[in-house]
């Protein structure tokens, strides 16, 4: 088991062994074996209801799997409460519908956990999470609510919340799926120049663009499994299955 | 005639004034009042109306009503209200029968209170502390104040406490106390350990499927059976516990229902953070969950407040039971009409204070649409 190797699990930043997973009777996580490399860029893609997005929430325990194993960063994932502590301050999670705060300003949003999770003084909290902003170029809206900016804006406050924690392993699930076009984009763009940073990052998406520019490897699941998987240039001109055939002729015209 | 390839210029046309008879006095009137036959003629028999009431109302209340002399023969003849009979009383509706000289100390205490609470709906540095006082110092202070004992002051038992005086300790204790408890029970109602979401459960759903004035008669006729010889209860801390328990049931519910219409995805952000339990919901969850349901928490209170009518079963004297009881009285029978009237009055003010309060704390915690 490569969990035994020292030296190979330094390396995993995230590792999934027979990981099964059900909702009341259905079987939504069937056998997913997957090894994520530190440093990897991973696009995970799929029709609905594949349990793509099942699969990386299990990753910081929003879901709960019942058979297999997970570990992260080295931390096997359990019901002690401590772990899933650990293990959430080390994974970055951008949601489809942001989940920001409605009630903190958009500087608050992004303080809140390294101040209260961390322990961090309020005025470190607040340099980092103005740097993180700088970043993802949205400094000037520190001071807003949520509600007054765009899906775009919104969605970029989400990743710098996100890290300011400094994480080892960002999670995407599925980040544009709910914005308008044109803010796809600039969206995009950011999670583009943290992959170039070195980011271990895992993302639900269908955007092909970004999966060829930036993925190390693309992961095709179906009905709870993972089908294919392969780097994108192979992926997306030489499909193994008839599967992933289908559903690239279907999302690619 | 001009061709359809040729260009168009613009000319904005110029802004024209709106029919007279659609704006002013008269326009408002057509909108609003004569609005068709069938409204005009509400219009008018409203009209007819309040010209029937209004005007033997204000007679009743003020015009004829006598307010001189310091006994009934004062009132004598008069056709209007005599509320001779109110200023007489005024004293004891206030404070019951808290001693003459330490009436200052009630007043104090309602001043330091309501001065403060005041204080807290205008924008300042110095609010959160004075929400701070009014949670933790104040009530230490409203005890000492109001039973003394201490520090030089007379010792008033509280069997001496009525009126207002026990009307606004018995609301405001009520108030202040079953909000965290009915946070607590609402989060334990929605835990996934089984014995804390039961043991919420079986409180919640016994205590609101109880009159409250049941729940006060038990605690003063039952609970000393229980309770061993020569061991008494104060009265007043009966009725309070009574209360308290019993709003805290419903907040409880009310407090429920705003969580749960908090997004799902509020509670997955804040988990993803690594925010623990607790921190979770005293930082993102109840923030948004309680102003949701500010319009319902005030609606308890409001009906709390009233409520506390009912602490005459265990042989309080609050406001209403004082005036019932003057109006009993020999030298002043025949003059409920001016009593119960006043006492309405009194509830009203307060409930309406109580009312416009939560929409300014509404309003300035509304971030969530600010354009």
């Amino acid at each position: 088991m490569t969990t035994e190797n020292p030296a190979a699990s330094e390396k995993l930043a995230v590792e999934l062994v027979d990981v099964n997973k059900w909702y009341g009777e259905f079987h939504v996580l069937r056998n997913i074996n997957l090894s994520v490399f530190r440093g990897e860029r991973i696009v995970i893609c799929g029709p609905s209801g594949s349990g793509k997005s099942t699969m990386i929430r299990c990753i910081n325990r929003l879901e709960e799997h019942q058979k297999g194993k997970i570990i992260v960063d080295g931390i096997q994932l359990t019901n002690d409460l401590k772990r899933i502590d650990e293990i959430r301050r080390e994974v970055g999670m951008v949601f489809q519908h942001f989940n920001l705060f409605p009630h903190l300003t958009v500087l608050q949003n992004c303080t809140l956990a390294p101040i209260y999770v961390r322990g961090m003084p309020k005025k470190d909290a607040e340099e980092i999470a103005m740097k993180y902003l700088t970043r993802v170029r949205i400094p000037e809206q520190a001071d807003k609510f949520p509600g007054q900016l765009s899906g775009g804006q919104q969605q970029r406050v989400a990743i710098a919340r996100s890290l300011c924690m400094s994480p080892k392993i960002m999670l995407f699930d599925e980040p544009t799926s709910a914005l308008d076009p044109e803010m796809v984009k600039e969206v995009l763009d950011t999670m583009v120049s943290l992959a170039e940073e070195g980011m271990t990052m895992l993302c639900v998406t269908h955007e092909m663009g970004f999966a060829r520019q930036v993925a190390n490897r693309v992961i095709f699941m179906d009905r709870g499994e993972i089908v294919e998987q392969n780097e994108p240039n192979e992926f997306f001109s030489n499909p193994r299955s008839d599967r992933t055939r289908l559903f690239l002729s279907q999302i690619l015209h | 005639m001009s061709n359809a390839s040729d260009p168009i210029v613009f000319t904005p046309t110029p802004a024209q004034p709106p029919p007279a008879n659609t704006v002013g006095v008269v326009g408002w009137l057509r909108a609003n009042l004569f609005n068709g036959w069938f409204n005009s003629l509400l219009t008018v028999l409203s009209v007819y109306l309040l010209y029937v009431t209004i005007p033997p109302l204000l007679d009743w209340l003020f015009l004829s009503a006598t307010v001189s002399g310091t006994d009934r023969s004062a009132c004598e003849g008069a056709d209007g209200a005599c509320w001779t009979f109110i200023k007489m009383r005024f004293n004891q509706i206030l404070f019951g029968f808290y001693p003459d000289g330490e009436q200052w100390r009630p007043i104090a205490t309602f001043v330091i209170g309501f001065g403060a609470l005041i204080s807290t709906v205008f924008p300042s540095k110095a609010r959160k502390w004075t929400v701070l006082f009014l949670l933790t110092l104040y009530p230490v202070l409203a005890f000492f104040l109001l039973s003394g004992g201490y520090f030089g002051l007379e010792e008033v038992e509280t069997a001496k406490w009525g009126g207002l005086t026990v009307t606004l300790v018995v609301s405001v204790t009520g108030i202040v106390a079953s909000f965290p408890i009915g946070i607590v029970l609402a989060l334990g109602r929605r835990s996934n350990m089984p014995i804390v979401r039961s043991a919420c459960v079986v409180f919640i759903e016994v205590v609101r499927g109880v009159p409250l004035i049941s729940v006060l008669f038990m605690a003063s006729v039952m609970l000393p059976l229980f309770l061993p010889e020569g061991m008494n209860f104060n009265k007043l801390l009966r009725a309070l516990v009574g209360v308290t328990l019993f709003t805290a049931a419903y907040m409880a519910e009310v407090v429920r229902g705003g969580l749960q219409a908090v997004p799902k995805g509020q509670y997955e952000g804040a988990a993803a953070l690594g925010l623990r339990y607790w921190q979770m919901m005293i930082l993102i969850i109840l923030p948004q969950a309680l102003k949701l349901v500010i319009p319902s928490i005030v609606n308890s209170f409001i009906s709390l407040f009233k409520d506390t009518t009912l602490v005459y079963i265990v042989g309080l004297f609050d406001v209403l039971e004082i005036i019932r009881v003057s109006t009993k009285d020999a030298n002043w029978i025949g003059f409920e009409k001016e009593g119960y009237v006043f006492a309405a009055f009194m509830f009203w003010i307060f409930c309406f204070a109580m009312s416009r309060v939560s929409l300014r704390i509404e309003k300035r915690l509304d971030t969530s649409h600010r354009k």
